[in-house]
């Protein structure tokens, strides 16, 4: 035919952009947590019977026991806890939920919610690094009107 | 009883940040051609094949049937593997299972990956859970970055001390032609990097690459025929952990690899690993790891690890060379990723490293790493094991 092809332009093919939309099942005992967490403002954990660890978000089974978590072993926390780690956000990338550029610089924390022994992810107010600190204690800043998932939690402030 | 298992053969591409002139079947069948080459066995002799990609990077189901004309599976069995960061060394894992079960004599396991087919952080952002983790989740570095932050608090250790590792892969890489990024670096190119997310800098991190890595593993009796040097399978071990990232704890390091180390080592009668081993291919996707996870592996204590490294021990000509191809910061096509710590380990042991050849390897140490802190080890010999 041609012979070797020196010079040819190499093409790619892109997807569109369009997004598919999935639903997601929370269960029982997510779905608990955010109804309290809209009527109280306050966060649930379940407790393990087992390891005695109190984990948030509840969850139906203890990974580590695998140990199947009753409604009864369901306890009420605050809404404040302590930066056990964070990161400062600053290079763009596309959001996989909306196709689209997630808004940058945010801060991604992992809080300790009081009276839980494991950890909460979410953001923190507040893009400075060095303005903030792990060990630094926060509150939780809910949106006005609440509606079943993660994002009714607006951001975690720091109080101190 | 498991059959005794060796490598015989690797091959990899030259792996680069993007392959215009391949689409994914192709990029594979460079690797498996030449690690058939390698090893001079007939794509015919091979009785099964185990494949791995990541999830969601090309998307791309049923990888084991689609890639087959690249793979060489037409109509042998082929399984597909997929964990993550680990899916390299599951391949690997899985290969060797097939093997040691005495139902396969040589089997080709295959990583891949072309990461120029997609927003990276947004595919990897699927791992996490989607009613809880995915709103804030930002992709692996913010996720190393906490984990670098803890550590840093802990043990008062500085983005300085984390450069020193990602100088030592680029010098590494220098010496390897198959690796991505070959320039060397310097602590100050490093601390002069753009901030990514606090405290990882663009040259602490893994780049995006387009590669392939294949291994063919060969059962005891067949492996001593196909090459002069097999390298052994002394022990694997896996150890994964809960799925959510919120269950981590950041304060006592990455656990799944203490544990997958110790059984590795345990299983291998290895008691002082940093005397007993010649060489590691770790999977260090990040320069704070090369600092906290050597910890977490025992080759010194807690926060231990930066003047560990800071001395030399991890260099080449050091008392435990790390990464003589450069590492994960300086190749990371993610698939082929642990696949390729598994073949690199067994070059050393073949004595086929060339420049970046560790003199006299009797023991070479691998691991891997995936998404939520689970981890792979395997340990590697040139003696076949008892
Ligand atoms: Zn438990």
């Amino acid at each position: 035919m041609t012979g070797e092809s020196k010079e040819i332009e190499l093409l790619t093919n892109d997807s569109g952009t369009l997004s598919m939309p999935y639903e997601w099942s929370i269960g029982k005992y997510g779905s608990l947590f955010f109804k309290y967490l809209r009527e109280k403002r306050r966060f649930l954990g379940i407790r393990c019977p087992r390891c005695g660890k109190v984990m948030v978000p509840p969850r139906r089974i203890c990974g580590p026991c695998f140990q199947d978590l009753g409604e009864k072993d369901i306890v009420e926390l605050s809404d404040t806890g302590t930066i056990m780690a964070f990161s400062v956000v600053n290079y763009p990338f596309i959001d996989p939920a909306t196709g689209l550029k997630r808004p940058i610089p945010y801060t991604y924390g992992y809080i300790n919610i009081d009276g839980s022994d494991n950890i909460f992810s979410h953001v923190i107010n507040g893009t400075d690094e060095t303005k903030i600190k792990v060990g630094m204690k926060v509150r939780a800043v809910f949106r006005e009107k609440m509606e079943g998932n993660i994002q009714d939690i607006k951001y975690f402030e720091i109080i101190r | 009883m498991a059959r005794r298992v060796a490598i015989v053969g690797t091959g990899q591409t030259y792996h680069r940040s993007q392959r215009l002139d391949v689409n994914g079947r192709e990029l594979i069948s460079e690797a498996v051609i030449r690690c058939l080459e390698d090893c001079e066995v007939s794509i015919k002799d091979v009785d099964a094949i185990v494949i791995g990609n990541m999830d969601h990077f090309e998307s791309i189901n049923y990888v084991d049937a689609w890639s087959v004309e690249g793979s060489g599976g037409h109509m042998k069995p082929i399984m597909k593997v997929t964990t993550g960061g680990t899916t390299g060394t599951s391949v690997a894992i899985a290969a060797y299972y097939h093997v040691a079960s005495g139902l396969f004599d040589r089997v080709l396991a295959i990583g891949w990956e072309k990461n120029s087919e997609s927003d990276t952080s947004a595919a990897i952002i699927t791992c996490s859970d989607p009613i809880w983790d995915r709103f804030s989740y930002a992709g692996a570095i913010p996720s190393l970055a906490t984990e670098a932050s803890a550590y840093m608090e802990q043990y008062g250790v500085t983005q300085e001390d984390a450069a020193r590792v990602a100088v030592r892969e680029r010098a590494h890489a220098g010496n390897n032609p198959y690796a991505h990024l070959r320039k060397p670096i310097t602590i100050e190119d490093v601390m002069n990097s753009p901030m990514l997310a606090y405290p990882i800098k663009l040259l602490d991190v893994c780049p995006r690459t387009d590669g392939a890595c294949a291994v063919v593993f060969a059962a005891e009796g067949v492996a001593e025929k196909i090459a002069l040097t097999p390298a052994w399978i002394k022990s694997t071990s896996v150890r994964h952990s809960t799925t959510w990232f919120g269950d981590v704890d950041y304060n006592t390091g990455l656990v799944s690899l203490t544990r997958a180390s110790k059984e590795a080592f345990e299983k291998t009668g290895i008691r002082e690993s940093v005397e007993e081993i010649d060489v590691c291919e770790l999977y260090l996707p990040y320069s704070y790891a090369g600092l906290k996870w050597i910890e977490a592996i025992g080759f010194c204590g807690p926060g231990e690890g930066p003047r560990f490294v800071s001395e030399g021990n991890t260099d080449m000509g050091g008392k435990l060379p790390v990464n003589p191809s450069g590492g994960v910061m300086s190749t990371n096509c993610i698939g082929a990723t642990g696949l390729i710590r598994v073949a690199e380990a067994a070059i050393q042991i073949m004595g086929k490293a060339e420049k970046r050849q560790v003199p006299d390897v009797k023991t070479a140490f691998v691991t891997g790493f995936g998404g939520c802190w689970w981890s792979d080890a395997m340990v590697l010999g040139k003696k076949k094991p008892l």
